[in-house]
Order: C-alpha cells, then sequence, then structure tokens
C-alpha cells in the first residue's frame, strides 16, 4: 500500500487552477521527484498534502496519508498528521526558522508540542539530531539563534527540525535553490542519506538535482501531471513533449555553446582592482582583492564564484557604483576614475549593466515605452520624440518584443520578458560592454536558453564584449569564450572555455566541477567534494584562503598564498597546480 | 465604500444646506432660544443658547473642520514628502541635519507652541494651518525618508543612476511616484488627525473663533449647555465622530487597494 496518495487534486483560486486533476502516490521509503518549471503547481501541491493552502483556495480530490484523509479534515486533526506524519523543509530556512529562538528550543518545542519526549530528555535528543545532520559541534548550534547560522548550517537546522518527530514522509520544496552549488551537494547527499529512514517528496525545478537523487520522478506543467515513471527512464526515453524540451533547456556542462565572432582589441582593461567595504573604520571587509581583468572586443569573459566572492563587486567598482581602493580600469583607452556620476556621457554609455531580478531593475511606475527611452533622454537629448519612439521600437523588436508591448507596465510582464526589457534598456545606447550581473539567474530554463540566446545573437550583429557574472557553471559553459573563477575576492583560476571544463587546475574549480547537478543519471554529478562553507572575509584564513576547505592543502598552504601562474592552458594560483590539474 | 459614501453626503449637505436653509449662522433670535430639535419645526437641530439654528451652524462646522483639515494635510503632504524625498535621496549629511531639525521640531511642545503662536500674532484662521501643518509634516517627511532609503538602493534606480539621469529626475520620476501608495494612505490617515487637533484647539478656545464656528467650537458649547439642551453636545458630537470614522474607515480601505497594488 502506498504511503501517500494523491487522487484528482484540484486546488484553485476563483476561476484560477493553480492544480488540476493531479494524481500519484509515494510508497514507503520511495524517493520521489516534483519537476517543473515556476507556475506549475508543485509548491500549491505541496502545501494541499500539509493543509497550509491560504484560506481563499478550493480543493477538490482526496489526499490520504496511511489511509487517512488530510483534505478538509479539521486543524486538529491535521496537528497530529503533520508532527510524526509529514514534515516539510522550505527553500529559506531564514524565513522558516524563528528568528527570536534558539535552534534548540526550536526543536525541542516541536518535541514537547508533539508530547514526543520528556523535556528532560529533549535536550539530549535534539543534540543527537543536529549531529546526525551534520552541524559541527551541537553544543554551540543548540544556543545559536538562526542569524548566527551560515545559509547552509540553517537549512541543516530545518531539516533536523523536519526530521525530528520521525515523519513517515519528508517534503522538500526546492531545499537547495537558494545555496551555492557546493552547499547544495552538501544538502542533498544529506537528504540521500536520511532517506533510509523516511519517505522524501523532493519538489524542484532542476532536472540535474532529480536525476541523482530521486528513484521515480513526476514532470508537471500547468497544474497537471504530464509525466511519471522511473527517473531513468524519464531522462533517457522522454515519453510528453513537455518533458524532453525541459531536459533539452536543463543546464548542462557537457554541451558547450562558444559564441561566434572573434575577440578584437582590448577595451576594458582592469589592473589590481581592489574594493575595500569599511564599517566606519572598526573593521574592514576586502571583498575583492588586487584581480586583473581583460576584456577584449566581441568576447564573453564569464566570472564565477559563490555568494561572497566578490565577483559582484569587481565589475559594481568597474562601472563606478562603488569605489575602487586600488588598482586602475582603463576602458576604451581612457583610465577610469571614482563614481559613475563623475564619469564622462561617453563612458556611461559604452558600460551597461543588465541586473539579476528583472522585476525589481524596472520601475513599477514607468511603462516599458518610457522605461527604454530614459537612457535616450540622457545621452541624446536633442532626439525628437519621433526618432526617439521609433528607435525604442526598434530596440524592443530586435529583444523579440513586439510593439504591442511598448504600453505595459512591468507588472504585466512574465519574468522573461521583463529581462528582455532590461536588454533593450542597456542596448539602446549601443554600449561597447554589457556586464550581466547573474541575468538569468531567476529565470527558467526555457527562458533562460531564450535569453542566452538573445545575448549571443546581439553580440554576433554587434560586437558586443559581455562580462557575464554568475555561480552556475552551465551558464558559463554555453556563452562564455574566457572563464575568470573567483573564490574570497581573489582571482584562483582563468581560462579559455572548452580548457577549463577539459582540465581544471585548482582544486576549488575542480569542486565547482563536480558539485554541478546534471540532468543525466547515469553520471550524475552534484558530488560534495568540499566540506564546510565560504570563510567569512572580515577573518579570511592566512596564505592561500582556500587551504581550510581543501583536501591537497598541506604546510605552505597555510603560510603563504600562491601567485597567479601558467599551467598548461590555464592561469591558475595554487602551489600544486601541476600535480591537481594532471588528475 | 459605505464610509466615503455618507463622508460625500455629509459633505454635499454641509455645502448645500447652508445654501437652501432659511436661517444664517450668524442670525440671532432671542425669541427662539434653546429650541428643542424636531422634524416638523423651523428648526430640525434645534436652536442654540443665542437663537441660532443649529442646523445651519454645524454644517457650517463641518465646512470649516473639513477645509482646515483637508489644507493642513495638503500643507503636510506637499512639505513632508519633499523634505523627506530629499533627505533620503540624497543620504550623508545632508540626511543627518535635516532629520536632526524634524527631531528638534518634534522636542516642541505642541499646545505651548499654539497658545505662543495665539498670542504673539492675531487669531486668525491661516494660524491653525500653520499650528497643524506644522505638526504633521514631520511624520509625513520622516515616512517618506524610510521609504525613500529603501526605494534608493532598488535596482531600478541604480540602473537609473548608472544611466546617467540627474538627481532630480530620479527623484521626482523615480522615487516619487512609487511613494505614491504609502503617502495616499497616509494622507488619509493624517486628515481625522487634522480634524482632531482643530477640534481639540477650538475646544480650548485656541482654535476657531466666534461667531465662525467649527465642530470642536460647537462641542465646546455645547457642554456648556449640557444640562439644559443636552442635543448641542449630541449632535456636533456625533457629526464629529462620523466623520472621523469615515476617513479612518477610508483610509483603511486606501491601504488595501495599495497594499494589494503593491504585492502584485
Amino acid at each position: 500500500m502506498s504511503l501517500l496518495s494523491v487522487e484528482d487534486l484540484t486546488v484553485r483560486y476563483g476561476d484560477n487552477y493553480a492544480v488540476r486533476d493531479l494524481s500519484f502516490a509515494v510508497t514507503r521509503g520511495e524517493s520521489v521527484g516534483l519537476v517543473g518549471e515556476s507556475g506549475s503547481g508543485k509548491t500549491q501541491t505541496a502545501l494541499a498534502i500539509l493543509g497550509l493552502l491560504p484560506a481563499n483556495a478550493t480543493t477538490e480530490g482526496s489526499i490520504t496519508l496511511n489511509g487517512r484523509q488530510l483534505l478538509g479534515v479539521t486543524e486538529k486533526a491535521l496537528n497530529a498528521v503533520r508532527a510524526n506524519g509529514v514534515a516539510i523543509v522550505f527553500q529559506d530556512p531564514m524565513q522558516a526558522l524563528n528568528p527570536f529562538l534558539q535552534i534548540g528550543q526550536q526543536l525541542s518545542r516541536i518535541l514537547l508540542q508533539h508530547k514526543l519526549g520528556k523535556a528532560a530528555e529533549a535536550r539530549a535528543r535534539v543534540l543527537e539530531m543536529l549531529e546526525r545532520v551534520g552541524l559541527p559541534d551541537p553544543g554551540r548550534q543548540y544556543a545559536a539563534y538562526p542569524h548566527q547560522l551560515s545559509g547552509g548550517m540553517r537549512q541543516r537546522a530545518m531539516i533536523a527540525s523536519a526530521l525530528i518527530a520521525e515523519p513517515m514522509l519528508l517534503i522538500a520544496d526546492e531545499p537547495t535553490t537558494a545555496l551555492d552549488v557546493t552547499v547544495q551537494a552538501q544538502i542533498l547527499e544529506l537528504l540521500a542519506d536520511i532517506r533510509k529512514e523516511t519517505a522524501l517528496l523532493l519538489i524542484t525545478h532542476d532536472l540535474g538535482v532529480v536525476a541523482g537523487h530521486c528513484e521515480r520522478t513526476l514532470v508537471v506543467a500547468e497544474g497537471g501531471l504530464v509525466e511519471q515513471g522511473a527517473t531513468r527512464e524519464i531522462f533517457a526515453r522522454p515519453q510528453h513533449e513537455h518533458t524532453a524540451r525541459l531536459l533539452a533547456a536543463a543546464p548542462r556542462l557537457d554541451r558547450a555553446g562558444v559564441p561566434a565572432g572573434s575577440p578584437g582589441e582590448t577595451v576594458l582593461e582592469i589592473s589590481g582592482a581592489s574594493v575595500v567595504y569599511a564599517d566606519r573604520g572598526r573593521r574592514s571587509l576586502r571583498a575583492v582583492k588586487e584581480v586583473d581583468l581583460t576584456v577584449q572586443a566581441g568576447e564573453t569573459v564569464a566570472i564565477v564564484g559563490e555568494s561572497g566572492s566578490g565577483k559582484s563587486s569587481l565589475v559594481r567598482a568597474a562601472l563606478g557604483l562603488v569605489p575602487l581602493h586600488a588598482g586602475r580600469i582603463v576602458f576604451c583607452g581612457a583610465a577610469l576614475h571614482g563614481r559613475a556620476q563623475n564619469r564622462s556621457k561617453k563612458i556611461r554609455r559604452g558600460l551597461q549593466l543588465v541586473f539579476q531580478d528583472p522585476a525589481g531593475s524596472l520601475n513599477p511606475q514607468m511603462r516599458v515605452a518610457s522605461i527604454i527611452a530614459e537612457p535616450l533622454l540622457v545621452h541624446e537629448p536633442d532626439l525628437t520624440a519621433e526618432v526617439r519612439r521609433e528607435r525604442v521600437a526598434s530596440i524592443l523588436e530586435k529583444v523579440g518584443l513586439g510593439a504591442g508591448y511598448l504600453q505595459r507596465y512591468p507588472h504585466e510582464l512574465s519574468g522573461g520578458q521583463a529581462q528582455r526589457v532590461a536588454i533593450a534598456r542597456a542596448l539602446i545606447l549601443s554600449p561597447t560592454v554589457l556586464v550581466c550581473d547573474e541575468a538569468v539567474a531567476a529565470l527558467d530554463g526555457t527562458v533562460r536558453e531564450q535569453i542566452l540566446a538573445l545575448l549571443r545573437e546581439v553580440q554576433a550583429e554587434e560586437g558586443l564584449s559581455i562580462v557575464f557574472i554568475t555561480h552556475d557553471l552551465s551558464v558559463v559553459r554555453a556563452i562564455s569564450h574566457r572563464v575568470l573563477v573567483m573564490y574570497l575576492g581573489s582571482l584562483v583560476e582563468s581560462s579559455e572555455n572548452a580548457a577549463l571544463f577539459a582540465g581544471a587546475a585548482h582544486p576549488y574549480t575542480k569542486a565547482l566541477l563536480q558539485a554541478v547537478p546534471v540532468p543525466d543519471p547515469e553520471h550524475a554529478g552534484g558530488k560534495a567534494t568540499l566540506a564546510g562553507e565560504v570563510p567569512s572575509a572580515l577573518n579570511p584564513p592566512s596564505g592561500c584562503t582556500f587551504h581550510p576547505r581543501c583536501q591537497h592543502a598541506r604546510d605552505i598552504c597555510k603560510s603563504e598564498a600562491p601567485q597567479q601562474r601558467l599551467v598548461g592552458n590555464t592561469t591558475v594560483a595554487c602551489h600544486f597546480a601541476e600535480e591537481i590539474g594532471g588528475q | 465604500m459605505l464610509s466615503g459614501g455618507i463622508l460625500g453626503g455629509i459633505v454635499m449637505l454641509a455645502i448645500i444646506g447652508p445654501l437652501i436653509s432659511p436661517h444664517d449662522y450668524l442670525q440671532t433670535n432671542f425669541d427662539n432660544l434653546l429650541q428643542r430639535p424636531g422634524l416638523s419645526g423651523a428648526h430640525i437641530f434645534g436652536t442654540d443658547d443665542l437663537g441660532r439654528d443649529l442646523f445651519v451652524r454645524a454644517m457650517r462646522g463641518v465646512q470649516i473642520t473639513i477645509v482646515v483639515a483637508i489644507v493642513a494635510s495638503a500643507v503636510s503632504l506637499v512639505i513632508g514628502v519633499a523634505y523627506g524625498a530629499i533627505a533620503g535621496y540624497v543620504g550623508g549629511r545632508v540626511d543627518a541635519v535635516m532629520m536632526r531639525f524634524v527631531d528638534t521640531l518634534y522636542a516642541l511642545p505642541f499646545i505651548f507652541f499654539v497658545i505662543l503662536l495665539m498670542v504673539a500674532f492675531e487669531r486668525n484662521f491661516l494660524l491653525i494651518f500653520v499650528a497643524i501643518g506644522a505638526i504633521n509634516w514631520l511624520d509625513m517627511a520622516r515616512i517618506v525618508r524610510g521609504q525613500t532609503l529603501s526605494l534608493r538602493e532598488r535596482e531600478f534606480v541604480e540602473a537609473a543612476r548608472l544611466t546617467g539621469v540627474s538627481t532630480a529626475r530620479i527623484i521626482f520620476r523615480h522615487i516619487a511616484p512609487n511613494l505614491l501608495g504609502v503617502v495616499i494612505v497616509y494622507v488619509t490617515l493624517t486628515i481625522p488627525q487634522a480634524i482632531l487637533v482643530e477640534s481639540f484647539l477650538s475646544f480650548l478656545g485656541l482654535g476657531i473663533q466666534e461667531p465662525q464656528t467649527s465642530l470642536g467650537g460647537l462641542v465646546d458649547a455645547g457642554v456648556n449647555q449640557m444640562e439644559g439642551a443636552s442635543w448641542m453636545l449630541l449632535i456636533p458630537a456625533g457629526l464629529l465622530a462620523t466623520v472621523l470614522l469615515c476617513f479612518n474607515f477610508l483610509g483603511d480601505a486606501m491601504r488595501d487597494i495599495f497594499d494589494s497594488r503593491s504585492a502584485r
């Protein structure tokens, strides 16, 4: 008999169907992946199982857990089930943990609330659980508040709180989406490990995550199930075209899409750049340390790193949004100084930026037409309204949106459309260098492919240079000529796209590559070869900043910072690059 | 919606009532002192201790009260939004100086300040606006500054700055329109506050002076006749309470509308 059985589940808000006639089952001890793009109804399904849907939702159908109906029963009956029947891990642990309670208190409350243990035993059981989910020094973490933990630690604490009542089914809703790739790999390994005790329903948009960790996969689209089956089967022989499309758009490392056009002369040169954030003189944080970067005309340079690597600070300094502490920036032969406000218009129009969050970078009170026209008002004030309108319409056409979008407000656009508008605004001044700061990170797989294709197209047509900041190596693989890998503010490796993916020389790059979940159940990737997390830049480790997490670290790494040098085809900062690169 | 309707009705009545009524709000009639209210008589709200028609006086009071409240709120709106947006957007030392000035004004005891104004200058209509406006714009400036601080960090403002859009244009084109929701909600909540302050001042005899009147002044007169002629207190007090309630509900409704819009 199946543990969880969902039959003809429908969730709707008025006439808007979030989930439509969805049926599936999860058996005891099984791990099932629920995959779909945003808006496909995956989270609504999870909330329906837990009885957490908002009051204005109407549900139909049936959900049974161990034969007990969960849909339409009283809050009291549900509470009994929630404790040791189902538990959930949400995407953002900071939101899900109570900021005013210590981790240990939150966990023991769950035990006491459900009368699963006496107060005296609770502490011991909580400590045991904290250790079980891999939190180092459980005694200290017990008394820690959520803000004192890092993102990965918080997610471990969240998993501990979900597991403490020994649920039969654990629902994980995008549990690793907010985490860095190396931490994601650690959390996924933890989830795979606890599977021995509980069934797992893993909700995600990332096919790579499912490929490595689920026995069965359900694919949903627009609230309905389009395909289900064994993970291997689905990945090898997708029956439904939607699944095939998702697979085609899934990020992969083995498919290079190196852009057209050959690099020309150097347009942007940054040498010895350092960025320091000072806290009123008390403490200073070196976000970027002596980084060199050159960009040639028509070239795409990708900067990769986990959060806190300083990749955004570096380009923000180049753009003049944060002050440069030391170093030199030369753009098209002219040295750049100071803040954006003090730079000449010619330089400003040559350097444009596309932000991560497409909705946040567009003024919600302005129409698309005025958003795109604004740079023209500043840089070419002599244009007549007629010419301006034509230019706006033609650039909108170029990014793949028709004239019908001119009068829309940003909230009337989808994420992909909004990002196209943001790109149009950046392109209308025909810049020399376009900086994309995680420009596709907030987008679904298929939309991401389209935006990357658009950037490649524009580059081929106009000989534009692109600096692409990303944490996603599959994006790097798809778009860049050259790749720079950053760790804790320093450049650890830089090389050509193909050379990097064929043989990375720095242990950090190697670990990053291994941690990427690959949508292929046969060689799934997603391996957690890096322990721990990025240390604080306020107090960086001595010598090579990577040494505490590096499995190859020896004594010299603790005392001496490695210099950049050429090893094989890549420039790398590691004492033992020759050995490691050869492995 | 209902509160909006009731409010509209009262305002219409306050405008039209005195025009069609045969009585004038200043006209005394010593043959007709303290007449009880009644639909059959010539005075539906009765008369006061000087024989003046209470309906016309009450309507006059509503007019004055609402005008004072709206003008005072408008004053606080214009000053507060401009001040708060500039302080918040420019930031740094300018912000610190501007906000310390606001803190200083906050520290002034309000009633003392009003009495001083009344003593120093002729008692007049304008002074009420100044006094109320001087208090209300401080709140508005603080709220707007807070909002601006968070808007300033939004990416669309950063994008505008990067393109080279001028500071003035950023404040008026990018910041101000996005403050609209908060500001409108806050203004609808400021109006009842201003009404209360005006009534309070008039009740103390510091506000609108006889023979002009406002709802606060009428309540004050009513209190003196409370034992013999309770209608003189109950009618203006009831009107005042109704108007205040309506504005508060309206403010809540506005907040719901704008909140859902910003959440979209």
